[in-house]
């Protein structure tokens, strides 16, 4: 079995998944996309599967694009990398599967985003369409914040920033849940607790095993098949209403989950990567 | 052993250590990507980049 392995910086999760790898006996080969020239005439490649593992969401798009064209299956695809690599795109195909997330408006405009925001009442989020680890998140409580922060965005960002996204504020009492699945499972979860409303493990949220009940395995599972399936990590409020999905990723990072919820996940993955290959 | 790039520590890489892997070096602190094992050789660390993420 062919194996490629689409990545750049070696983190802690691909380390784990090279060992992963190394423990069956299957060669891998590393794609670095750095290094990597897409010549988009040549469709010919000698690949049972490739692995995503890019740190770079843009990189890693237009080049599952390019493999998947060329007949390579991958982990994730395209599909579910272009959906959950825009929070536009997987609040869409959450709602389009009827699967609970919290009320979002967006605008491309100052001026209609300060209406949508009061359209929701405060408190909401503003986050970029496009972006991950909590970066650039903005909690927004009254209107003074709401004008400062949206002439800001307008002045100092980039196109990007002038895609507003707001999402109505969910009271988290502190902790959310990550979800890890893999194909139809939901394999593990953690509950990831902080004093600050962003929870994120790469912001310094701690990491504490979360029993999958069968609330969270059917709502992570609906998740996971909204953007496409395959193995994606999903960040979930709890709420007075039952379970909501606030986002969903692509090219999940596990280091924190696996002695914290017992299950070998590098595993789990390579296993369901050897699945897709077969088929 | 490799040198830190900053302050010209001299860094002894773990066996288990990657191409690609992100380092710290133990004296001052910067950030440093192994370039290669064999001979080992490190390089500063890019910058985080906007789309970086899961």
């Amino acid at each position: 079995m062919k194996i490629g392995v689409l990545c750049s910086l070696i983190r802690k999760e691909e380390k784990l998944l090279f060992d992963a790898f190394r423990a069956r006996g299957l060669e891998f080969i590393r794609i670095d996309d750095r290094e990597l020239i897409l010549d988009l005439h040549q469709r010919r490649w000698d690949f049972d599967v490739i692995l995503e593992r890019c740190i770079n969401h843009s990189r890693a798009l237009h080049t599952l694009k390019y493999f998947n064209d060329c007949g390579i299956k991958t982990v994730n695809t395209y599909e579910v990398a272009s959906t959950c690599g825009d929070k536009l795109l997987t609040t869409l195909a959450l709602i389009r599967d009827r699967v609970p997330t919290p009320p979002v408006l967006v605008a491309h405009t100052p001026e209609s985003a300060l209406q949508a925001i009061e359209r929701l009442g405060y408190p909401v989020v503003l986050k970029p369409a496009v972006g991950s680890w909590g970066r650039l998140l903005s909690k927004i409580n009254d209107r003074d914040a709401a004008e400062a922060i949206l002439e800001h965005k307008e002045t100092l960002g980039s196109y990007h920033h002038s895609i507003f996204y707001i999402q109505k504020y969910v009271e988290k009492h502190g902790r959310d849940i990550r979800s890890f699945v893999v194909g139809d499972e939901t394999i593990c979860a953690i509950y990831r607790t902080s004093p600050h409303w962003i929870t994120n493990t790469a912001r310094g949220g701690v990491a504490t095993n979360c029993p999958v009940t069968s609330e969270v395995n059917e709502i992570s599972v609906r998740a996971a098949k909204a953007v496409g399936g395959g193995v994606v990590a999903i960040d979930l409020f709890e709420t007075t209403d039952g379970l909501m999905v606030n986002e969903v990723n692509y090219t999940m990072e596990f280091r924190n989950s696996i002695d914290t919820t017992g299950v070998n996940i590098p595993e789990k993955v390579v296993e369901y990567l050897i699945e897709v290959a077969k088929r | 052993m490799a040198l830190c790039t900053e302050c010209e520590a001299e860094i002894e890489l773990d066996p288990s250590t990657e191409v690609g892997e992100i380092i710290q070096c133990p004296d001052c602190g910067l950030d440093l990507e192994v370039i290669s094992v064999e001979p080992p050789e490190l390089a500063p660390a890019p910058e985080e980049e906007e789309d970086w993420g899961e």
